[in-house]
């Protein structure tokens, strides 16, 4: 056997070195570490991260999740505040999606991060609370291999407006975060913190309410039902394990991902990144171009129409699409895989691939693997949600 | 991991059965399916392939993973494991039932030459 190949990048790139409590390290782990290790977790490194890849097995994970519940550790993934009297104004130039759709507290929004080429430097989600006794803040989750430059750009931008912006940005490594998914998720996270239903029942998707000190967010990157648990660092061992008592079984991040890519949502870093835009990537619908609004990438995406657009593709033959494969259209065109992988749900395999924008849905490509040219079609995406293949 | 000892190995972890018919059959050891994880595709030979010893002749993915499968000696392929195709989960099951493909040997001589189970366990310990 031969050096394994197509293991998505983001999970062998090296990490940067680290400082963690005056040592010299070699990567970063979150509070959970010791449970995962404790748990026979296969560890890899993630965006300069030891983090649990599965448990035992991706398949059974990821299954689990579609039928049942499964719980993710994604405390490498950071919360940074946003506060100040120019908030507002701050998000309305500084993300793509328009931060006047949180008109009340609790409200959630997906949104890309542009530079000024519109290109994306970051897709994260922005909560907007506002806590009894205290001034109203925005609550922006990123990702982990992002954070340190979304940071500087946050504050870059910040520093451009009048008056700094009149803003304050926080990194909160103080909290953990946990995502409880799957049909079960909330009814096993209401039987793990006894109180919280009454709270969180009523949520809707893309709504968080604060229980005690924990944040329960109605989201997820898995196509089905669950919360994102935002908890002080000090008690995430405490409620990792109150949620294992209640029956949730812990999945990695390998099943994340073909969770992710089943429901057709996009990964940093392989389906979008600095250079390539959200009208190229599948994200049209988080921009929002109304009210003549000034945000940043804008004039770059009104002056460049997009050419290529990102599509989910089926393989009809056997065989497994990975990312960086050459797509082929019957009208001489090129494109190329962006994520691919085997999909346990459709078993089958599934990509987002990169194409000529005249590609239409029911079109028939051809994926170069291995030096064979292999048929698959282009189907709307998501590929599964809640529990059904719908493609 | 289990290596039985009666069987032979490659650094690059394909285990070698010689058969009474002349033939030797091959296929990924415990350890490499465990590395490999959940494995849902196999490419394999086509039976009349002549092959060099450390040739590439077949590929096992995972979800997560591709890799090449190299021909532990240089001969025929006589034949490849066809359930396996329908079943590779059966890989992970049982690395040592589901084989992949068997060669008639140029040189039969050849087996003797590649690793010892004793001599496989240094290597996978070493790693």
């Amino acid at each position: 056997m031969g050096a394994m190949r197509y293991t998505e990048e983001a999970f062998v790139t090296p990490g940067p070195f680290s400082f963690q409590d005056g040592e010299l390290s070699l990567s970063k782990q979150t509070p959970l570490y010791a449970t995962h290790v404790a748990a026979g977790a296969k560890l890899v490194d993630f965006a300069g991260w030891d983090m649990p890849i599965h448990y035992g097995s991706q398949l059974e994970e990821h299954k689990l999740v579609r039928a049942d519940a499964g719980m993710f550790d994604v405390s490498h993934m950071l919360p940074v505040d946003v506060e100040g009297a120019g908030a507002q104004d701050f998000l309305r130039r500084l993300l793509a999606n328009n931060i006047d759709k949180l008109k009340e507290p609790g409200r959630a929004l997906y949104s890309c991060m542009l530079n000024e080429r519109g290109g994306v430097v970051d897709d994260l989600i922005t909560y907007f609370f506002s806590p009894a006794q205290l001034p109203p803040f925005y609550r922006i989750v990123v990702n982990a291999s992002t954070a340190d430059k979304d940071i500087a750009w946050m504050r870059k931008q910040a520093a451009a407006m009048p008056g700094g912006g009149n803003v304050t940005i926080t990194a909160r490594r103080d909290f953990a975060m946990i995502a409880v998914q799957g049909p079960q998720a909330r009814t096993k996270v209401w039987a793990a913190l006894p109180g919280s239903q009454a709270v969180s029942e009523p949520l809707k998707y893309f709504q968080a309410v604060q229980f005690n000190d924990i944040t329960l967010c109605r989201t997820g990157y898995t196509g089905e039902d669950g919360f994102e648990l935002i908890v002080p660092t000090p008690r995430v061992v405490e409620i990792w394990n109150a949620l294992a008592a209640a029956g949730v079984k812990p999945a990695g991040l390998g099943a994340r991902d073909t969770l992710r890519l089943e429901a057709g949502m996009n990964l940093y870093g392989q389906d979008m990144d600095d250079n390539v835009g959200p009208l190229e990537s599948g994200l049209a619908w988080t921009v929002d171009f109304n009210e003549g609004r000034d945000f940043v990438g804008r004039a770059a995406l009104e002056a460049a129409p997009p050419a290529r657009a990102l599509v989910g593709i089926v393989l009809e033959d056997r065989g497994v699409l990975r990312s960086h494969m050459q797509v082929f259209t019957d009208e001489g065109g090129f494109g190329e895989t962006t994520s691919g992988s085997f999909a346990p749900s459709m078993n089958a395999s599934i990509a987002f691939a990169r194409v000529p924008a005249s590609v239409s849905i029911g079109d028939v490509v051809h994926v170069d693997i291995r030096g064979k040219q292999l048929k698959a079609r282009v189907v709307k995406t998501p590929f599964v949600r809640h529990g059904k293949v719908l493609v | 991991m289990s290596v039985p000892a009666n069987l032979r190995y490659t650094e690059s972890h394909e285990w070698v059965r010689k058969e009474p018919d002349g033939t030797v059959t091959i296929g990924i050891t415990d350890h490499a399916q465990n590395a490999l994880g959940d494995i849902v595709f196999l490419e394999l030979p086509e039976a009349g392939r002549e092959v060099a010893a450390r040739e590439e002749v077949a590929v096992v993915e995972s979800v997560k993973a591709a890799s090449d499968i190299y021909a532990p000696i240089a001969g025929e392929i006589v034949a490849a494991n066809t359930d396996a195709i329908d079943t590779p989960e059966s890989v992970n099951t049982d690395a040592y039932a589901a084989w992949l493909f068997k060669i008639k040997p140029a040189n039969l001589d050849d087996i003797d030459a590649l690793l010892t189970a004793d001599a496989y366990k240094a290597v996978i310990d070493a790693a």
